[in-house]
């Protein structure tokens, strides 16, 4: 392919791809478009039934002429799936099942859009999506235009929406310094953990000097809550690909590989058509946009180890390895992949290495804080309103993206913490609920932006449970290799439960910190490093309610069952549902007298409480 | 070759010769050719272990090593239907445990061990990466999302065979 196919290739799809982004009818034949979303999220909802059900009736009531269906990428709101949109109208059904399909379509055309599956907010629903809470304050970079591409033909639209050109100015018109110092100068850091400045990594690697250098792409998303990358190689793989090139082209590589999560299915099938559409149309392969550049791509699956995420232990599993980490230095921008220098990068940072070159650096720096330029992704789920996908500038603060985006907590909630980094980072209490979010603040306050997973938890959630939670994850996935990490982790665990079913000392809340800063300090890679995070930060914040449970065998959330006790007041009339709801027959008496609850039959599943219309049963 | 027919079905050992045929001694691919191979048999046989060992031309040692240290890789048979229980953050903020307590008694198993009519099996995973969907499940890659523990039952009973 060369300069002037690329516009002919544009010039071919842009008129769709206006129609849905701006709304702009000219050279479209249909009158509408309608859109179903194809991430993971919304296909696990049946969207793929929908989008079959919306063409089947066009087909029947004979207006495939005004209707054109398509699937689309991941819009975000994954909690209101399946999600649908309809253009020109830039409207958003939420939760659209079969049964919607015929009115959809009968009221599309006599002009109507179904108001019932609008979103909706304070009771009124919403026409256009752009007004939508959710969306509004979002910004999106490595998100971008996910919207407005077809899956069907992700390729054509990915270019009309000036897709590609990008690679082609770097490798016809810039030299690799060049790039390099656009990146340099854009302050983009990697997205998936560290933060390290992409440019300076891209910079580091060009200086080794090697017959071979490789281009990895770490989509190895391992944190449990996250899954923007996910969501970025499903609906806009083409853009991983070219910024993949890119920097191929600045250290001078010419072979790449996408290391992908085996539990990614979907998302591997898109980026491999992406990857054979693009090599089959000459975007990879030999003498790229006729310059002398050639670069190819292929993608490796992992098989279920999260401490191939990190880059070490994720070169090893290509080369066919146990995914063991080694020690740096040497980093792999001196000796990585097969022993030659590598730039690992992860997919969101590489989402916008594209944007960068086409809009400049100062446009890049514009956006976020003085330490963190750009945007992030963060990935809202837990106990918040509305969970997906949100894509904010850095600075935007918690109080934003729980309360304003993420719409409060379910069932008006108290608001409890956010846990962010995943097992490697760290809860944020509620008096920071104001601080502008950025890889700084972040790890000030004992957590880290990490890869961006937000995980809002509420008064019901016990904190000692939660940091438990996570170091069982880290006790499960440790590779082994370091004692610290392998050992250590265990012994914090062993400590946590001890505390968690009411048999601890305060000795051992002394014991825990010596020993998390201890495991912290001496093992060997990331996962080692940081996986006491989740303890020493919830002792920060929430070291009373460990207190609790070690004092006053409390748990106050009654998350912890040895700890809980279930009680029948005075407030009892005697209607006996509770008896009857009981799964082990603990609760006893006479019909308009106050029940009891045998306290050593009783479970604690809590049905009881549940039962009950009177607020007689209380947890203590 | 004699003890192919031991392998599986002669679709199966077509299937899984012609994948050893095209990695021959290449190392490097190991980790496509076990997941291949699970692919075609359900997990990986001591067999098939013991013959890409001589096809690729590395220690079935080393090989063993690769399988036991990634949680995906099975040297035992899989049940004929496989709940995958998300325990992932999302998941486990909104009462997954529970989810899984109710599907671990309804079966009477414990997690990674089959039914003994060899219909079920239940194991755990971290994050399925569907997490507006939380608590969620998996039934042979089927996923059931947003549970509550009382859902479990119908679930499980819509399989009837």
């Amino acid at each position: 392919m060369n300069k002037t196919e690329l516009e002919e290739l544009k010039q071919k799809y842009i008129a769709e791809v206006l129609f849905r982004k701006d709304g702009n009818t000219s050279g479209v034949e249909y009158k509408y478009n309608i859109m179903v979303c194809g991430g993971t999220g919304c296909r696990s909802c049946k969207s793929k039934k929908v989008q079959d059900k919306l063409e089947q009736v066009v087909k029947e009531k004979g207006l495939e002429k005004d209707f054109k269906i398509n699937g689309v990428g991941c819009f975000g709101l994954c909690v209101n799936g399946p999600i649908v949109l309809v253009y020109p109208n830039d409207a958003m059904y939420e939760k659209v099942s079969e049964e919607d399909c015929e009115e959809i379509i009968t009221s599309l055309a006599e002009g109507k859009l179904v108001e019932r599956l609008l979103h909706h907010e304070d009771g009124k629903p919403v026409e256009k999506k752009q007004d939508v809470n959710f969306c509004k304050k979002q910004k999106y970079i490595a998100r971008n235009n996910a919207e407005y591409m077809s899956l069907e033909d992700i390729l054509g639209d990915y270019i009309a929406l000036d897709g590609y050109s990008a690679l082609c100015k770097v490798v016809t018109t810039m030299t690799p310094d060049d790039v390099i110092a656009v990146m340099k100068d854009s302050g983009l850091r990697g997205r998936g953990g560290a933060g390290f400045p992409t440019g300076t990594k891209w910079e580091f690697t060009k200086k080794s000097v090697a017959p071979q250098k490789y281009v990895i792409c770490n989509a190895d998303e391992g944190d449990p809550g996250a899954f923007m990358d996910r969501s970025i190689i499903e609906s806009n793989p083409h853009a991983i690909i070219e910024a993949m090139a890119i920097c191929g082209y600045a250290i001078g590589a010419t072979k790449g590989y996408v290391y992908l999560r085996a539990e990614y299915p979907l998302a591997g099938e898109r980026l491999q058509n992406a990857i054979n559409e693009a090599t089959e149309r000459g975007i990879l392969g030999d003498n790229i946009f006729g310059s002398d550049f050639s670069f190819e791509l292929g993608i490796k699956y992992g098989a279920g180890a999260f401490v191939c995420g990190e880059e070490t232990a994720l070169m090893k599993s290509i080369e066919g390895n146990r995914g063991e980490p080694v020690l740096k230095p040497p980093y792999p921008a001196e000796k990585g992949l097969y022993g030659c220098p590598s730039v690992i990068n992860n997919v969101e940072t590489l989402a916008n290495v594209a944007q960068i070159i086409d809009n400049g650096a100062d446009w890049f720096k514009s956006i976020g804080t003085e330490d963190s330029k750009g945007t992030k992704v963060f990935a809202l789920t837990g106990k918040v309103k509305n969970s997906g996908l949100v894509e904010l500038p850095m600075g935007t603060t918690i109080r934003e993206i729980v309360y304003d985006i993420g719409g409060g907590i379910q069932n008006d909630k108290k608001f409890k913490a956010v846990q962010m980094g995943g097992p490697s980072g760290g809860c944020i209490p509620e008096e920071h609920l104001d601080t502008p979010i950025d890889y700084k603040t972040l790890n000030e306050l004992g957590s880290m932006m990490g890869s961006g997973g937000m995980i809002v938890v509420d008064e019901d959630t016990c904190m000692v449970d939660f940091a438990k939670f996570f170091l069982q994850f880290t006790r499960d996935e440790s590779c082994g290799k370091c004692t610290p990490c392998r050992i250590g982790n265990m012994r914090i665990l062993e400590i946590l439960e001890k505390i968690t079913t009411g048999n601890a000392t305060m000795e051992d809340l002394d014991k825990l910190e010596e020993l998390c800063e201890y495991v912290k300090s001496n093992s060997l890679c990331g996962l080692g490093q940081t996986s006491p995070n989740p303890v020493l930060s919830t002792l920060r914040y929430f070291r009373d309610e460990y207190i609790e449970h070690i004092k006053e065998h409390k748990c106050r959330a009654g998350v912890c069952k040895s700890m809980t006790k279930y009680r029948i007041t005075d407030k009892c009339i005697g209607c006996s549902a509770c008896s009857r709801q009981c799964p082990v027959g603990a609760i006893t008496g006479e019909i308009k007298k106050q029940f009891v609850i045998d306290q050593e039959k009783c479970i604690k599943c809590g049905k009881c409480k549940d039962t009950c219309r009177f607020g007689a049963i209380v947890r203590e | 070759m004699c003890n192919c027919e031991r392998l599986g079905t002669k679709e199966q050992v077509e299937k899984f010769d012609s994948l050893l045929a095209e990695n021959k001694g290449n190392r490097g691919n190991i980790m496509e050719v076990l997941q291949k191979t699970q692919g075609i048999f359900g997990f990986l046989p001591e067999l098939s272990v013991k013959m890409i060992s001589e096809s690729l031309g590395m220690p079935e040692s080393e090989i063993y090593g690769i399988i036991t240290f990634y949680s995906q890789f099975t040297l035992t048979p899989k049940a004929k239907y496989n709940i995958d229980v998300c325990l992932g953050t999302a998941c486990f903020v909104l009462g997954a445990q529970a989810v899984m307590d109710r599907i671990l008694e309804k079966l009477g198993v414990e997690v990674g061990q089959m039914t003994s009519d060899g219909k079920w099996i239940v194991t755990s995973c971290r994050c399925l990466g569907c997490c507006g969907l939380a608590p969620a499940i998996t039934i042979n890659g089927e996923v059931y999302g947003k549970l509550k523990p009382e859902d479990v039952d119908k679930i499980l009973d819509s399989y009837v065979d």
